[in-house]
């Protein structure tokens, strides 16, 4: 993988740093590029730009760098560099903010099977109220790798199995309901 | 000693073997874990990535529930966890939660299982419960990415070098080794969607143990649990040396010391076979 170098002769566009502050409630701009985010970082060897420099991007305007980058279908949520920031900023929570935006705005993910496996867990959740985890792997593999996929998954499907480890059916309970609601009343809103 | 439980979906799916050894150490403890009713699933690591309103709403929910029953509520997977004090914070702050119209006054904590064996329960009565101390046994303890980050969500005492578990397991007998990767991310959410990351970081960790001195790897969570667990036939064939470092729950240590009579079923469910290492410290 190689980092792409940022453009040299910027115009900052305030539009797009304004909707990541406002979705996000996060101030990017008080970023000061210290770079501790991505010192911690266990993903920035797999990142095409690295935390710190996502930030300076959105700051910056830098739009379709960022919602066409690997970085934010590569970052694992695992809150590092939130933690971290001394100046306070939600590094991960960005990372949420601008993966919706690049849903909801069409962008072809640069990891394909990243957003397929978050929709197929979610329908799950949204059909059962909680997830199955048998139903879920074996949709994600179809949809991802197609039949080859199915059976790439199998092989340590039918070893959990073997070890009474998956419940066949999902179980139903009364909550199902609560959740369908809640998906209809968050859905478009965001 | 009665509390809700939040189980979260893995805790009887893939971690079954978690769940029946949780349920015989809070026999032995006297402690009643009470299944929140009706609990749904809190949105895991895939709802805030798709709609942040949709992720507080799901995990609030419950949080109306557990209000209502009144009791602290525990909970066995970092994830879960997590996701629910996001969605107490939130609450907590008065904002507006889209979806939630329910109530909520806030009258209950929300705790990591171990925060609540070693807090609540206390040393006291977990030392008078142990039989076979863990003599000989040297384990890291492996808290995951979620149970202490982002301390401002999850109040974590310590977040970059938590020590719950390993008073714990100090206090069954274990001698613990320390390092610094038990916080560290082992690429859970990566599992199924970039295989290849998830094995790369989940091998680290494997070296790290191994580094630190440790015999075996133990966890507080169903999916850190699976992920160092089942995949280390893949990591070895990658690597071309051989991984098999036994990974246990917490509870099946616990269970262990206290000399409970299933110990060896829950242990015959893991990928990789923790039993000749206890058979060769005589610990079974
Ligand atoms: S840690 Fe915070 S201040 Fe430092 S570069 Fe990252 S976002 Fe900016
Ligand atoms: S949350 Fe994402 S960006 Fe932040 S440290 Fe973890 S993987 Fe890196
Ligand atoms: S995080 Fe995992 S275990 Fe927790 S409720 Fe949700 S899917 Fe289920
Ligand atoms: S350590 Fe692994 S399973 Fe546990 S919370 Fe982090 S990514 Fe998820």
């Amino acid at each position: 993988m190689t980092v792409k170098e940022l453009p040299q002769a910027i115009t900052p566009n305030a539009s797009f740093r304004k909707k990541v502050e406002e979705m996000s409630e996060e101030k990017v701009s008080a970023c000061y590029q210290c770079e501790k985010c991505t010192n911690g970082c266990p993903l920035a060897f797999a990142m095409d730009i690295a935390p710190h420099k996502v930030i300076r991007s959105v700051h910056l305007g830098l739009k379709d760098t960022v919602l066409n980058s690997d970085t934010i279908w590569v970052c694992a949520s695992c809150e590092t560099c939130t933690t971290r920031c001394p100046n306070g900023i939600d590094i991960a929570h960005i990372m949420d903010t601008l993966r919706q935006i690049a849903q909801r705005e069409g962008v072809k993910a640069s990891q394909r099977n990243v957003p397929i496996f978050h929709d197929v867990f979610l329908s799950s959740m949204r059909r059962f109220g909680r997830v199955h985890e048998a139903s879920m792997a074996v949709t994600y593999s179809l949809k991802s790798g197609g039949i080859k996929g199915l059976l790439g998954q199998a092989g340590m499907g039918l070893g959990m199995f073997k070890k009474g480890k998956v419940k066949i059916l999902p179980s139903r309970f009364r909550a199902n309901k609560r959740v369908r609601d809640i998906f209809r009343a968050t859905e478009r809103k965001g | 000693m009665e509390v809700s439980l939040y189980p979260g979906c893995s805790f009887d799916g893939v971690a079954r073997e978690y769940r029946e050894s949780v349920e015989a150490v809070a026999k032995i403890l006297s402690v009643e874990f009470k299944e929140l009713p009706d609990w749904t699933c809190c949105g895991a690591s895939s709802a805030h990535v798709a709609n942040d309103k949709l992720a507080v709403a799901l995990a609030a929910t419950n949080l109306e529930t557990a209000d209502r029953v009144g009791m602290d509520l525990v909970v066995p997977c970092a994830a879960c966890f997590q996701r629910l004090k996001v969605a107490e914070k939130h609450l907590k702050q008065g904002k507006p939660v889209e979806g939630f119209s329910g109530k909520y006054e806030g009258k209950f904590h929300i705790k990591p299982i171990v925060d609540f064996f070693w807090e609540n329960v206390g040393e006291k009565a977990l030392k008078e419960k142990v039989k076979t101390p863990l003599k000989g046994l040297n384990p890291v303890c492996y808290y995951g990415c979620l149970t202490a980050r982002p301390p401002k969500v999850t109040d974590a005492k310590n977040a970059e070098d938590p020590q719950e578990m390993d008073r714990l397991l100090k206090a069954l007998g274990a001698n613990v080794r320390n390092w610094s990767f038990k916080t560290d991310c082992c690429g859970g959410n990566l599992t199924l969607s970039r295989t290849d990351l998830q094995l790369k970081l989940t091998r680290k960790l494997l070296d790290m143990a191994e580094e630190a001195g440790a015999d075996c790897i133990v966890t507080e969570c169903p999916m850190c649990h699976m992920n160092l667990d089942s995949k280390q036939k893949e990591i070895s064939q990658e690597a071309g040396k051989l991984y098999n470092t036994p990974v246990f729950y917490f509870s099946e240590l616990m269970g262990l010391a206290f000399e409970d009579r299933s110990v060896e079923k829950w242990l015959g469910r893991h990928t990789v076979d923790p039993r000749p290492l206890l058979k060769q410290r005589g610990l079974i």
